[in-house]
């Protein structure tokens, strides 16, 4: 039997700790970048292609683009559920954003694995 | 007693341009705004990152528009909305953990997050500048 409280005090826990751990992730990534950024030779396309093309840096870039996906939907939800009171107009930005940020991770799928 | 009651009117506090909001409020607030801002910059970022990635000569676009004294100075504001959104970010982790609630300690966790965050933007954009 599914039991589903459609409302309650824990009904947003599961996207509070997805907006959490997304955020742990994506500092431990930001730190990794930024050792990996600075331990670069050069700015240049060799260089900065090359740091890319590592397999498991472009995994963890990979992760890191979701999760930030995925938080920022959280993160612009609640903007829109603090601000835009009429139900139409809220769904619409809701649909909006989702789409959006959807479309960003096939984007972002193909910047990394062209490379 | 009467059933009519002079009221004083109730004070309301949603003009924005009257509250003296906390240190902490400022932090917060700026959490939201910098967050914000980065969403709605999404697609310039990954347009960025894309041509940075795609071939030599792509990377020569993405030097000539990073270039840009204009674009410099977004992008300088967008590196302090991350460092921002990054510094506030782990002190709520903290705070959801229950560290640094009492009022001194989050006054002056908040006035951490602010400097830190201006410092790194000023130091990295330096750098990269």
């Amino acid at each position: 039997m599914v039991k589903r409280q459609p409302v309650g005090a824990h009904y947003g826990l599961k996207d509070w700790i997805a907006q959490r751990a997304t955020a742990v992730f994506m500092a431990i990534y930001t730190v990794i970048f930024a050792v990996c950024a600075l331990a670069l030779p050069e700015l240049s396309y060799e260089a900065w292609s090359g740091l890319f093309s590592n397999g498991l840096f472009k995994f963890l870039s990979f992760l890191f683009f979701l999760s930030l996906f995925y938080h920022a939907w959280i993160g612009v939800r609640d903007i829109w559920m603090d601000y835009v009171k009429p139900t139409g107009v809220r769904l619409a930005l809701h649909l909006v954003t989702l789409f959006l940020l959807v479309g960003y991770a096939g984007w972002a799928a193909q910047i990394l694995w062209r490379l | 007693m009467s059933e009519v009651t002079v009221r004083k009117p109730r004070p309301k506090h949603l003009a924005l341009n009257q509250i003296r909001l906390p240190l902490p409020g400022i932090v917060s607030i700026l959490h939201r705004v910098s967050g914000a801002g980065l969403f709605l910059l999404l697609p310039f970022l990954l347009y960025l990152l894309d041509r940075s990635l795609g071939s030599a000569q792509t990377f020569e676009t993405f030097s000539a528009v990073v270039g840009n004294p204009l674009v410099k100075l977004l992008l300088l504001g967008l590196l302090w909305a991350y460092l921002h959104h990054f510094c506030a970010g782990i002190r709520f982790l903290l705070l959801d953990m229950h560290k640094g609630t009492e009022l001194a300690a989050a006054r002056k966790s908040s006035q951490i997050v602010l400097a830190v965050s201006i410092a790194l933007t000023l130091i990295i954009g330096v750098k990269l500048w």
